[in-house]
């Protein structure tokens, strides 16, 4: 789960982390306000969404007074902010974050990521802050700092010290580096994180040690433990199908195509998307119903498939294994008639009890397409699908 | 022979109260595999699918001399489990449990390792579907019929493209040593590497399949491995070719995030460390077929 750069700021501050002062604004008027109650003559207009790559954006803008902040509000607020990071559709601005400016004396890169070679928790930082990590990795990858913690004991002081020596911090500005280190990683840690990135990370003119910027993400597995972590969800910068999804236990990703996907197992689902793309046709979602495909599941994921505008044609791919083919065929079955599915629907079951699930199917008198292979399941939903839209062209053509 | 079970390993289940863990136990048992007993805390001295409930795994490795381990734990006391598994002198486990948080996986692998590597458990899991040595034993919640006994080894991330892969097999009249779940999460016990070495020590074993997907450094690891150490041939398939980055596909570890994390780029590491990739799920049985008579050639 992603949170915005105002929460994960002051999260941080609760663990010595410290940002310039701000304050969060839902409309230009209160953005104003809230300037005025910050202080000072210039500020830093920052739009709330979960992307990165704000800046280049146009959702970042440097103001010299509240009427400027106002302006620059009226043209964020509704907006949606296409970044590199958000896809064409964007996300939509609802909340502003209003920030004193401070001078910038260096920047640097700091991020706490979940390391899958070490399996430990790794510490990447670089000199060339501002740039994005994926940036200093390709273009200057001998300034990234690296250090992992042991899970054991944490994070040690020495291993801040070496950071800080490395990115050739003024040894002055040692202690508040090691604060910042250790305030990152028991923020890390204590609320289950998956990421945390302060980028950049800045010296200032006062030799102050600040986040500038802050992103977090948490282990949606450890969300159970961290009720005031989930609260801070905003469902706003979600895809609404996909938070739907998630809200009925479901496993969903929206993509581009129109061949929509049911399918047990997440492993099988990306492998059923990558064949129907092989026989020529282009998934429009990825969607894991889980191991058990009951009724109620099948019916959910229809449902939620058939919400998708796009989607033209259904391919239905379960590989029953406890719960048996005959079962899964009447979930099916009993799905098609409760919710209306006017495009081509495939079915290919596997696993024990195929016979007696086809037959279920086939005296149902539904119109689905049965498939016994992989392959063909996804040759025949991709000419189903080129069929139908052929003959709904033809018909538009009479008309 | 086969890898990490077979028919004599003494068996426990941990969490074999629950609903899920009563039914599959009764699966395993008929199927054959040696259950000896469960772990439930309070539950000591009740009897479920006619094997005793000990109080602590402790107990029931005294009492029974259980070696492997299935945990049906759920999430939030899955890693405790685990631990408990490694601390009582089991060998091999195995976790099914779906959602454990990374950084107790983090804290159980720290865990196992404080034991010398004599007595240190395998793990394998968690978010997997367990391991079978067909015709012997299985550890898990896979449909074992699927499975022939055989001689080629199949390590995997999925459970229901595993058993896509063991039916496709099972068409051609070709059965399987061991299957490994390693699982879908993003910190696992096992890596494709860790099974590899075993398959590859193992007689029993011809041919390796592993079934690998987007995200993490595993199977590029693998590859490296397979290039300098594995003299048996490897067939391979990694899914998700059509996945986008960035993006979460059901199991908390497929997700491209970093360089060679795509599915593209590990069939080209795989390939260039001379595996044969199947370049789609529905043909893993035919290359593995011809393979297979490539090698008796």
């Amino acid at each position: 789960m992603d949170i915005h750069e105002y929460q994960a700021k002051e999260l941080l501050a609760n663990f010595g982390v410290y940002s310039p002062p701000g304050a969060l604004a839902y409309s230009p008027e209160q953005a104003a306000y809230r300037s005025r109650e910050i202080g000072g003559d210039r500020w830093v207009v920052k739009a709330q969404v979960h992307a990165g790559g704000r800046g280049k954006a146009g959702g970042v803008k440097l103001c010299n007074s509240d009427t400027e902040i106002q302006e620059t509000c009226e043209e964020l607020f509704g907006r949606k902010l296409v970044t590199h990071q958000t896809g064409p559709e964007g996300k939509g601005i609802y909340r502003v974050y209003i920030e004193g400016a401070v001078p910038i004396e260096r920047e640097f890169y700091l991020g706490f990521v979940l390391d899958r070679t070490s399996q430990r928790v790794m510490i990447v930082a670089s000199a060339e802050g501002g740039m994005e990590i994926e940036d200093i990795s390709a273009k200057k990858p001998d300034s990234i700092v690296r250090a992992t913690v042991e899970p054991a004991v944490g994070l040690q002081d020495f291993q801040c010290r070496q950071i800080a020596f490395k990115l050739g911090i003024d040894p002055a500005l040692t202690a508040q580096m090691v604060r910042t280190l250790q305030g990152c990683y028991r923020a890390f840690r204590e609320h289950d994180a998956t990421m945390v990135e302060i980028n950049p990370l800045v010296v200032t003119g006062d030799n102050r040690v600040l986040a500038l910027d802050a992103k977090m993400t948490f282990d949606d597995n450890a969300l159970f433990r961290h009720p005031q972590i989930s609260e801070l969800r905003d469902k706003s910068q979600e895809d609404a199908r996909e938070s739907r999804a998630a809200d009925r236990g479901l496993s969903y990703v929206g993509l581009e195509g129109n061949i929509g996907c049911i399918v047990n197992g997440a492993g099988l689902a990306m492998a059923t998307m990558d064949t129907i793309k092989l026989a020529g046709g282009e998934p429009a979602n990825f969607l894991d119903i889980g191991g058990g495909a009951t009724p109620e599941r099948v019916a959910k994921a229809f449902r939620l498939v058939m919400s998708d505008g796009n989607v033209q044609a259904v391919l239905v791919n379960i590989f029953a294994g406890i719960n048996r083919c005959d079962w899964v065929a009447e979930g099916v079955v009993q799905a098609l008639q409760e919710v209306q599915v006017d495009v081509p629907v495939v079915v290919r079951l596997a696993g024990t009890n195929v016979e007696e699930g086809q037959k279920i199917l086939a005296k149902s008198g539904l119109p689905v397409i049965r498939a016994g292979t992989l392959m063909e399941a996804a040759e025949r939903v991709v000419s189903a699908w080129r069929k139908d839209q052929s003959e709904n062209t033809t018909l538009r053509a009479a008309q | 022979m086969s890898i990490l079970i077979d028919r004599q390993t003494p068996v426990i289940v941990q969490g074999i109260t629950g609903k899920m863990a009563r039914f599959h136990t009764a699966e395993m048992i008929a199927y054959g595999t040696n259950v000896v007993g469960g772990v439930v805390p309070g539950k000591g001295g009740q009897t479920v699918e006619g094997v005793p409930v000990f109080d602590t795994v402790e107990d029931a490795v005294k009492a029974t001399g259980a070696e492997a381990s299935l945990v049906f734990v759920p999430p939030p006391f899955a890693a405790d489990s685990i631990m408990e598994a490694a601390d009582g002198g089991i060998r091999y486990c195995v976790c099914i449990t779906d959602g454990i948080p990374a950084q107790d996986m983090i804290r159980v692998k720290r865990y196992m390792y404080r034991y010398p590597k004599e007595r240190r458990m395998v793990l394998t899991g968690p978010n997997c579907a367990g391991t079978i040595s067909p015709g012997k034993a299985f550890l898990g919640i896979m449909p074992a019929h699927i499975y022939l006994p055989g001689h080629v080894g199949i390590i995997g991330r999925s459970g229901t493209l595993g058993y896509e892969a063991a039916a496709q097999l099972k068409e051609h009249g070709i059965g399987v040593s061991t299957s490994v779940g390693i699982g879908g999460d993003p910190i696992n016990g096992s890596s494709f590497k860790d099974i590899l070495q075993r398959f590859e020590d193992d007689n029993d074993t011809h041919v390796i399949c592993m079934i690998g997907e987007i995200g993490g450094p595993q199977e590029a690891e693998a590859a490296e491995y397979i290039r300098d150490h594995v003299s048996k041939p490897v067939i391979a398939y990694v899914a998700g070719l059509t996945a986008p980055k960035g993006r979460t596909m059901g199991h908390a570890g497929a997700i491209i995030s970093a360089f060679g994390e795509s599915a593209s780029e590990k069939v080209e590491i795989l390939s260039a460390a001379g595996v044969t990739v199947a370049p789609n799920p529905a043909v893993i049985g035919d290359t593995i077929v011809s393979v297979l008579k490539r090698e008796a050639a």
